[in-house]
Formats: C-alpha cells, sequence, structure tokens
C-alpha cells in the first residue's frame, strides 16, 4: 500500500467539480468514487510522491510505502500553512514526531 | 469524441520546470504574445518536480567562472559536451535562480545574504513546494493553462512544426493547437527499462513514471535530429525508495563505506580518483562491489548527531517523503544504522545527462518553428533544474523572434483526422493487448538485452541486436492495444511513445563502439574509452515513411 485514504475522514470534496487529490495528482490516480469518498485507482502506480497527502485540507490520507520495501507499518501526514508544511510522522513503535518547514516566501517576509 | 481547435502563438508541451518558466518569460518580454501551456498532469504537480526539491545543483558561486564549470562539466562527461550550449547555460544560471527565488522559493542564505554554499556548485532550497511557486507564476500571466491534456503528436506539413495534438483527458476532446512556434518541454523518460522495484512497488521509481518520453517520440515521429540517446542516465540513490545519496553524502558529508566498513572508493578505486571519482565512477564502483561480493554498499551516517539527523529528515521530507518512513522504526535509525545504496535502472533524461533534441545555441531544432528546452533538449548535462530554466529563457526568446511576420499554418482535416484515428485505435478493440502487458514486454526486452538492472548495465553487439529485433516486433504488436477508459487510452499511448524511444536507444547503443561513460553505456565488446575515433556525437533521425533510424556523426565544437 503507497497511501491510504480514511473514509471516515474524507468529506469528498463535497461541492467542488473536482476533489482535490484527485486534481492534484500527477498520475490522476485518485477519483471520487460513487459514495462521493476518495479512492486510488491502482495502488500500484502510485509513486508515493504524497502531492494528494498535501493537498487533502482535511488530512484524510496517509503516505505508507508497500510492505515489500518496508514493514514498519510507519506512516506521514501534512498540513499546508500558507508559508509553511507540517509534516507528522508516526513510527512503528507509535511515536509520533512532527516537522514544521519553511515552504514559500510570502510577500513581504 | 469532439474536436477542439485552438489557435495561438507560441504552445508550450509540458508544464514542467521548464515550461513553466518558459511562458514566465514570453509575457515579461511580450505582453501581447497569446501562449498556451498543455500540461498531462496539473502545473501544480506535475513532472519530476511534483514532490519538490532540496538543492540546486547549478549554480555559480563566487570563486567558479563560466570557464571553470564548463570545463567540470566536459571532464564529467568524459570529453563529451557542447560546450557552446553547457556555457550559455552557465551564464544565465544565477539569474533564473534569483528569478524564482522572487517568486518566493526559500533559499537557504549566509548572513550577508548571499546563498550558502552547499557544494561546490550546489545550493540548499526549501523547494517543497517548488512546483505550486512556479505555477503560481504562470497562473499570474495571461497563458492559457490546458490541465489533463496530453500531447500525441505536432501538426507538421513537411516543412515547419506548426502545433501540436492532444488528447484531454477529462473531457475526452482531441485538442488541435495551432501555434506559430512550438516549445517542446515535456521532461526525459522513464519506464524504458524494468524498474528495480516490482509488483505493488513498481513506481517507487527516481523519475517521475509519468514522463514517458512522449516529447521525445513526437519529435522521432517527426524526423527531428536526436542526440547522444546511449548516454543513458543511472543514479545512485537510497535503496528502494530513491532518495537522493547527495543529500547525505553532499549536505552531511557522509562516507561512502562497503559491506565490511571499508570506505572502498579511497581502498580499490584510487586510479579513478577514489572519493574525488566521477559520478559514474562512483556507480561503476558500488556495482563491481556488489559484484565482488563486499556489497551491499551503504553512505555512513553513523557519525551524524541528532541536530544533523532533524536536518537530514527535513531535507528529505522536501524532495523524497519516502525515506522518512523508511527510517521511522528505531532499527533503521540513520544514526544507528548507515543508509544502503544502489543504481536505479536506466532512464533517459537530458538533465542528468545529455539524451535529447539536437538544438543550436538558440535552442531550435533540426524542425523550424519546433524550440527545446530542459529534459529533452540534448547535449547539455548536468544542467539539472536551474539550466532547465536558463533554456527555458533562450527557447522562448528565439520563439518570440522567429514568429514575427508568421502566421500559422494550414492543417489539413485528413491530417487531422489520421491522428484522431490513430489515438483512438485502442478504444476500438474488444480484445488484445492490455497497457500494462506491453509495458512489462518493452520493460523485459531492455532490461534483458540492452543493459538493464539484471544485466549489470552491460551492453554487446549480439544481445543488442535481439533488442533491436524483439522491439520492431513489439512495435508492430501495438496496433492490438486495447484502452477501455480515458485513462488506460493514456497508458497505452505511453507505451507507443515508450518503444519509440526505445528503438532509437538501441540503435544509439549498437552504433558506439566504445567504452564512453561506465555504467550508463559500457560495452562489454569494445571495454576501452576511444578518443580517436569517438570523440563525436552519435546522433539519429527517423524515417517514418521507411520505419528506418538513420544514424549520423557530428563533430564536437567549441
Ligand atoms: S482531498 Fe481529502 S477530503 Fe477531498 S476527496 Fe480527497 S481525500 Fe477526500
Ligand atoms: S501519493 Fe502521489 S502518486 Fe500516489 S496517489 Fe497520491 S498524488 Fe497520486
Amino acid at each position: 500500500m503507497s497511501i491510504s485514504i480514511d473514509e471516515t475522514i474524507c468529506n469528498g470534496c463535497k461541492g467542488l467539480p473536482e476533489a482535490r487529490c484527485e486534481r492534484i495528482c500527477p498520475g490522476d490516480l485518485c477519483y471520487r468514487k460513487e459514495n462521493t469518498k476518495a479512492a486510488i485507482r491502482d495502488q500500484s502506480a502510485c509513486w508515493t510522491c504524497a502531492c494528494c497527502v498535501k493537498e487533502c485540507p482535511v488530512q484524510a490520507i496517509e503516505l505508507r510505502l508497500p510492505f515489500q520495501i518496508c514493514s514498519n507499518g510507519s506512516s506521514l501526514k501534512a498540513r499546508l500553512k500558507p508559508d509553511k508544511t507540517i509534516w507528522t510522522v508516526w513510527d512503528a513503535e507509535g511515536h509520533q514526531e512532527e516537522f514544521i518547514i519553511q515552504a514559500k516566501w510570502l510577500k513581504g517576509d | 469524441m469532439g474536436i477542439l481547435p485552438i489557435d495561438t502563438d507560441i504552445l508550450i508541451i509540458g508544464g514542467g520546470a521548464a515550461g513553466c518558466f518558459a511562458a514566465v518569460e514570453i509575457y515579461k518580454k511580450s505582453p501581447g504574445c497569446r501562449v498556451v501551456v498543455m500540461e498531462k498532469a496539473h502545473i501544480e504537480r506535475s513532472g519530476c518536480l511534483a514532490m519538490g526539491l532540496n538543492a540546486i545543483n547549478a549554480y555559480l558561486h563566487a570563486g567558479e567562472t563560466p570557464e571553470s564549470y564548463v570545463a567540470y562539466v566536459e571532464r564529467q562527461f568524459e570529453g563529451i559536451i557542447r560546450k557552446d550550449l553547457v556555457s550559455s547555460i552557465v551564464q544565465g544560471l544565477n539569474d533564473a535562480v534569483k528569478d524564482v527565488e522572487k517568486m518566493g522559493l526559500p533559499i537557504e542564505k549566509n548572513e550577508d545574504g548571499t546563498y550558502k554554499m552547499r557544494g561546490k556548485r550546489s545550493i540548499r532550497i526549501f523547494g517543497e513546494r517548488l512546483k505550486p511557486i512556479l505555477a503560481e507564476a504562470v497562473q499570474k500571466t495571461p497563458a492559457r493553462v490546458l490541465n489533463r491534456v496530453v500531447a500525441t503528436n505536432f501538426i507538421y506539413d513537411g516543412t515547419r512544426v506548426g502545433g501540436a495534438f492532444g488528447f484531454g483527458i477529462r473531457d475526452g476532446s482531441f485538442y488541435v493547437i495551432r501555434a506559430k512556434a512550438v516549445i517542446v518541454a515535456t521532461g526525459g523518460a522513464s519506464g524504458i527499462y524494468k524498474p528495480h522495484n516490482t509488483g505493488e512497488a513498481r513506481h517507487l521509481l527516481w523519475y517521475c513514471p509519468w514522463n514517458a518520453g512522449t516529447g521525445y517520440a513526437m519529435g522521432i515521429r517527426t524526423g527531428a535530429e536526436m542526440t547522444s540517446f546511449e548516454n543513458r542516465f543511472i543514479a545512485l540513490r537510497v535503496k528502494d525508495v530513491n532518495a537522493p545519496t547527495g543529500t547525505i553524502a553532499v549536505g552531511a558529508r557522509s562516507k561512502q563505506i562497503n559491506a565490511r566498513g571499508e570506505d572502498y572508493l579511497e581502498c580499490y578505486y584510487k586510479h579513478w580518483g577514489g572519493n574525488r571519482c566521477l559520478t559514474h565512477h562512483r556507480l561503476l564502483a558500488t556495482v563491481e562491489e556488489k559484484k565482488i561480493g563486499r556489497g551491499p554498499c551503504y553512505l555512513d551516517t553513523t557519525t551524524l548527531n541528532e541536530t544533523e539527523e532533524r536536518r537530514l529528515k527535513e531535507d528529505f521530507l522536501n524532495m523524497n517523503p519516502q525515506i522518512i518512513l523508511l527510517w521511522a522504526t528505531k532499527e533503521m535509525n540513520p544514526r544507528k544504522k548507515p543508509v544502503e545504496i544502489c543504481g536505479t535502472e536506466p532512464f533517459l533524461v537530458g538533465g542528468h545527462c545529455q539524451a535529447g533534441y539536437w538544438v543550436d545555441k538558440d535552442r531550435r531544432t533540426t524542425i523550424p518553428g519546433l524550440y527545446a528546452a530542459g529534459e529533452v533538449a540534448g547535449g547539455a548535462p548536468k544542467k539539472y533544474v536551474s539550466g532547465s530554466w536558463v533554456e527555458a529563457r533562450i527557447a522562448a526568446t528565439t520563439a518570440l523572434e522567429d514568429i514575427k511576420g508568421m502566421s500559422l499554418i494550414n492543417t489539413g482535416e485528413d491530417t487531422i483526422q489520421r491522428e484522431k484515428t490513430r489515438v483512438l485505435h485502442p478504444f476500438t478493440r474488444k480484445a488484445g493487448i492490455s497497457p500494462s502487458e506491453a509495458r512489462e514486454r518493452l520493460q523485459k526486452i531492455m532490461d534483458e538485452y540492452a543493459g538493464g538492472i539484471s544485466m549489470n548495465y552491460a551492453l554487446h553487439e549480439e544481445r543488442l541486436l535481439e533488442a533491436r529485433r524483439l522491439l520492431k516486433s513489439l512495435k508492430d504488436r501495438m496496433k492490438d492495444l486495447v484502452a477501455v477508459n480515458n485513462y488506460s487510452l493514456v497508458e497505452a499511448l505511453e507505451c507507443i511513445d515508450r518503444i519509440d524511444v526505445a528503438r532509437v536507444l538501441v540503435e544509439h547503443l549498437i552504433y558506439r563502439k566504445e567504452t564512453r561513460w561506465a555504467c550508463y553505456q559500457t560495452r562489454l565488446d569494445y571495454p576501452e574509452k576511444d578518443n580517436r575515433r569517438w570523440l563525436v556525437f552519435v546522433n539519429s533521425v527517423y524515417h517514418p515513411k521507411t520505419d528506418e533510424i538513420l544514424m549520423v556523426e557530428r563533430p564536437l565544437c567549441s
């Protein structure tokens, strides 16, 4: 598995003609199912680029690695601020680590 | 499927680093110009920089001159580069970086405001949002961006390129875009060779899996001259997750060690320069260690302290978030366990190596009306992202100059129908070959007969001739490709493009009868570098009527 979408969190980007994850995925892999929840077309086609993870406004998507590469069970989520990206990593032992990284200079900085 | 005609002045194919920069540049110089950007994905996160970037590796720091920079690239590429192209790039690097900084890209600086030196030609950036930043700059211009439209072929009247055809992935439309000039900026080719990861991890590639070499393939099918396809690129990366080793080696100054803990470059490969050897020798040494039985090889990260570890993780989150997942357990912590490295499968790129269109110093290809910038432009290796921006600037300037007084070409109804039929053909079939079958076949042929990972990248005539034969028959089977929806139609078109590119690649590999760039191009039957005979460019032109690939040699120019 490369990404996992939590259907209890996903709101289907209601009201938007295209879901945000669907709009952004460079491989055109995300789509909305009939129940309006997001899904991935083909896990094996995922680049694990985390673009959809960053784009989801409610953090419904987490990044994982395919089991053949990593059996840790670790996962990664992201939140975007106008000028920063906040990452949260959950490791195999259940610990959580956070990174807050400058991602853009806003005008006037 | 409806036909959607669009007329414009300049069409840019590919909204990646080069394409976005070109669009911005055109409006800076000529605000009244009409520009269309055709993008297969969405320009905010498309192409090889979709994940982000943590360093710009082509920058001219104080102390280095354009001449010393060109000499460095020439040495790295064993004497074969287009010095005129590299030199034009070097002169524009710093201005281009400044421009992107102004768009909002954070760059690490010294107290005096200069960029902090990360490596000799490198600066550290916080580029997680590099693509959105470039896209935002484009969105501020009047350029018309067509997201989710994939280019299929150039519009060509036999004398010049006057636009391109495209397939709309969302609306299913067939786009006929006429332009006075076309800048191709699509990126290089991944997926030609069997990848090092398979099954569910088959797309954990170093390079963007959707850079299918379409820009090359369209040029090939139009008869544009291509150069140096045999100069393949194989990246030395963190095993499985492809994180760049430079972030650790340059950023954190870690040494390369083998399974015995030896600094193997210094111990065994002093004749190539030890730790100061060329990039491809670093890879070759790692492959040799594996063959001899002293592998796996690692980057020794155990000397890092906690602050350095954190900084390293931040750098990777800006570019390769996957490695953070790999490290997210006690026993894989980089301070406890060195990081394993190995070579990827071969790729075709003009940004690290020099496969691409043969261009003049103004980035005109050999076909009038067609300009190339970035990964698809050949002859100028190690241009990376900043060099791609410079090329975009040059191509944009040339195109603006050339379109003065130019009119649009006439596209005959039959030409449009022919291309539409070709593109939609996989929809008309009920049963046949699926895109994944075609892809796997291609990748297996290339891996086994054209120097993939399973052959330790090595090549020789007999296998290459078999690759030539197998690819020809694979191409003939592509009329049986089946697509069931728009997504799989794009996959099917990618297969066709990749096969066209692979066939040209194999001809280049057959033609150069020496070993010029170890691993990238190692001939077992011609193991020596032969400067008397082969200090030349190997170029090719495809003839669609006869389905022949004609090889030509070009001398090195100063
Ligand atoms: S972006 Fe998030 S909320 Fe919107 S559809 Fe995708 S997963 Fe659901
Ligand atoms: S991780 Fe990247 S490739 Fe995978 S589904 Fe998300 S956006 Fe698409």
